[in-house]
């Protein structure tokens, strides 16, 4: 088993108390920062880990830091995105039940190096148990003096607040979550202007998911050089991938970056293998919004490289051959799995999901997800294929924010790769799998 | 209605303790948890009444509060059942066979996803990703979940329900 930064304790159920995760080491980054590092020296170490946004997108973290408007006279704020709606993801779920206090720390670290004074986690509505347990563990960290006023004597104060979502995909997408934290309905925001200028209440705002926040502690204690070494090249560090789908050890596994994909499918310290031993016909590595591989062009690239588990590797050979690594939502299909109802079930996601606010997104989800239906259900027309892929030509890129993106890929790159199957259920009057 | 909407002591101190921790003036950003208290209070759904009350309370127009309610999944319109079962039925669910729990609990229920038992004891939804899916299929109840789901676990849950007469009208901030 590779290296652990997240994980390492976490089979431990005690965790989530503050003396079991002081006792594992917890919190000494936080001494450390405060008493012998200034807030750029923070910065700096982010900086130099390479590390990059766990939430999706994949954005440097350091860089991100660096846009923040410090000279502006109005306070700055850090709002954790706990927010996790992406079909097939349910890592931060695994880090906030078990781990609360690696994000406190993430917290406390990331506030330090921004200036922050305030902060929001901002959690998703259903996590009603997590909700009681994050309120526990700020008490504690309050309690023994690691947020609030002057913390350690360092002069720092923090304020840390939890925040319930209820029920909305799209305030995972952080300019709906900002205005979700506002009170106000989740429709994502023009940018400019970036939340790094005016975010929360109009002020300067950073907005990180919880494994990049919870991955600062150990950059801190161990310096950014030393997370850089981590992983392969532009991906540095590890991941937390979340497995699901046909396979016979679901769950969420932290693999250094650069890890091969088909030794985590088939080995059984991973995914185990196909649980009900039919073979791979597909995968969705990075949540349900990046393009779907068949079995052939995830475990290989186009050139017949091994694909690995990083950004890079991923996106090997663009949209047209590759997909993403997203938020590590690796959802495994074997041949049993009908694709058209397989996007039929994302595309009504998408249509539910939709804000409404741009037309493309709002019209075109509801469009695409009655053609699905019809080509499902035998109603469907040859035309309908390329009338798809037209629609979701004309989603994407023209929307406000990326949800329209993340509705059209899948679509798309379905058609693509089993261009065959949406045929076969149009010439066949419907669909054949069980 | 017959009881007057008002917070006990007890849900005004907690909603008081919530909406001091955003700035002075953005009251307006205690409106989700303050909403989740009171469905969570008065009976499972927000009515006029209550969305009115809270209105009240955060000092806003009761538009405000009626625009964010209708907008946001977990907050329900209309009456619903004391248990209400929400059921995950996106694809990894749906992989995992979400589609045969849904049938199961629809007819031993005898209602149809979005219905409620004559008796008032139950309300059966369907939602999307629970973020459990590495344990589907997965149903949310109140502050609970329920994984690995089969229809022997499914009729267990219920049976033990159907004694205990569950609620699933769960305050967010209580145990
Ligand atoms: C529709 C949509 C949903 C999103 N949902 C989430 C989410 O649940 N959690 C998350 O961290 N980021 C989500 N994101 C990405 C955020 O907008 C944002 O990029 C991220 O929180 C930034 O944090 P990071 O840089 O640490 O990754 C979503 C984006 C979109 C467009
Ligand atoms: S798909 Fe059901 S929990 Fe994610």
């Amino acid at each position: 088993m590779g290296i652990k930064i997240l994980t390492e304790h976490i089979d431990n159920p005690e965790l989530k108390k503050f003396e079991v995760y002081r006792k594992t080491g917890g919190y000494t980054a936080v001494e450390k920062a405060l008493k012998t590092m200034s807030p750029d020296g923070v910065m700096e170490e982010v900086k130099k880990s390479g590390l990059r946004g766990r939430g999706g997108a994949g954005f440097p973290t350091g860089m991100k830091w660096s846009f923040l408007d410090r000279k502006s006279e109005k306070p700055h704020y850090l709002v954790c995105n706990a927010d996790e709606g992406e079909p097939g993801t349910f890592k931060d779920r695994y880090l906030l039940e078990r781990n609360p206090h690696a994000l406190i720390e993430g917290i406390i670290l990331s506030g330090y190096a921004l200036g922050v004074e305030d902060a929001y986690i901002y959690l998703r509505g259903e996590f009603f148990y997590i909700l009681q347990i994050l309120e526990k563990a700020i008490a504690e960290a309050y309690e023994k003096g690691f947020l609030g006023k002057n913390i350690l004597g360092s002069g720092y104060s923090l304020n840390l607040y939890c925040h319930p979502g209820a029920g909305a995909y799209i305030c995972g997408e952080e300019t709906a979550l900002l205005e979700s934290l506002e009170g106000k309905r989740g429709n994502p925001r023009l940018k400019p202007p970036f939340p790094a200028v005016s975010g929360l209440y109009n002020c300067p705002t950073v907005i990180n998911n919880v494994e990049t926040l919870a991955t600062i502690p150990w950059i801190v204690n161990h310096g950014g050089d030393q997370y850089a070494q981590i992983g392969v090249g532009r991906s540095t560090g590890t991941k937390l991938i979340s497995a699901s789908g046909h396979i016979k050890n679901p769950g969420v596994y932290e693999l250094e970056m650069g890890f091969p994909v088909e030794e985590f499918i088939y080995s059984d310290q991973y995914c185990g293998g196909m649980k009900n031993g039919k073979p791979l016909k597909a995968v969705v590595a990075g949540g349900s919004s990046v393009p779907i591989l068949p079995a052939g062009l995830i475990l290989k690239t186009a050139n017949g490289e091994p694909r690995n588990i990083s950004y890079e590797s991923l996106a090997e050979g663009g949209f047209e051959t590759g997909t993403m690594l997203g938020s590590g939502g690796f959802i495994v299909m074997d041949e049993s799995t009908c694709i058209v109802r397989n996007l039929y079930n994302f595309t009504r996601f998408y249509r539910h999901e939709s804000c409404g606010q741009c037309s493309p997104c709002r019209e075109g989800t509801s469009w695409m997800e009655k053609i699905l239906y019809r080509i499902e259900n035998g109603e469907g027309r040859m035309h309908d294929i390329d009338l798809l892929v037209d629609i979701s030509n004309n989603i994407e890129g023209k929307t406000i924010c990326p949800l329209g993106d993340a509705a059209a890929w899948p679509v798309a790159s379905a058609i693509r790769h089993f261009r065959d199957e949406f045929v076969e259920h149009v010439n066949r009057k419907g669909c054949w799998f069980d | 209605m017959d009881n007057e909407i008002k917070f006990s002591a007890e849900s005004l101190e907690l909603v008081n303790r919530i909406i001091a921790r955003y700035p002075e003036g953005k009251q307006k950003s205690a409106l989700l948890p303050v909403l989740h208290i009171a469905q969570a209070e008065f009976g499972g759904w927000l009515s006029t009444e209550t969305m009115n009350y809270v209105a009240g309370l955060l000092k806003l127009e009761p538009i405000e509060v009626y625009e964010v309610a209708t907008f946001y999944n977990m907050f329900n319109l209309a009456p619903v059942g004391q248990c209400v079962i929400e059921v995950c039925q996106t694809g990894p669910c749906m992989l995992n066979g979400a589609g045969e729990i849904i049938q199961h609990i629809s007819k031993r229920l005898d209602i149809k996803p979005g219905e409620t038992t004559p008796d008032g004891k139950f309300t059966l939804k369907t939602v999307e990703c629970l973020a459990a899916c590495g344990s589907a299929p997965v149903m949310r109840v109140g502050n609970r979940y329920h994984e690995n789901l089969s229809t022997e676990k499914v009729d267990s849950l219920i049976e033990e329900w159907c004694k205990c007469g569950k609620s699933s009208h769960d305050n967010p901030y209580n145990e």
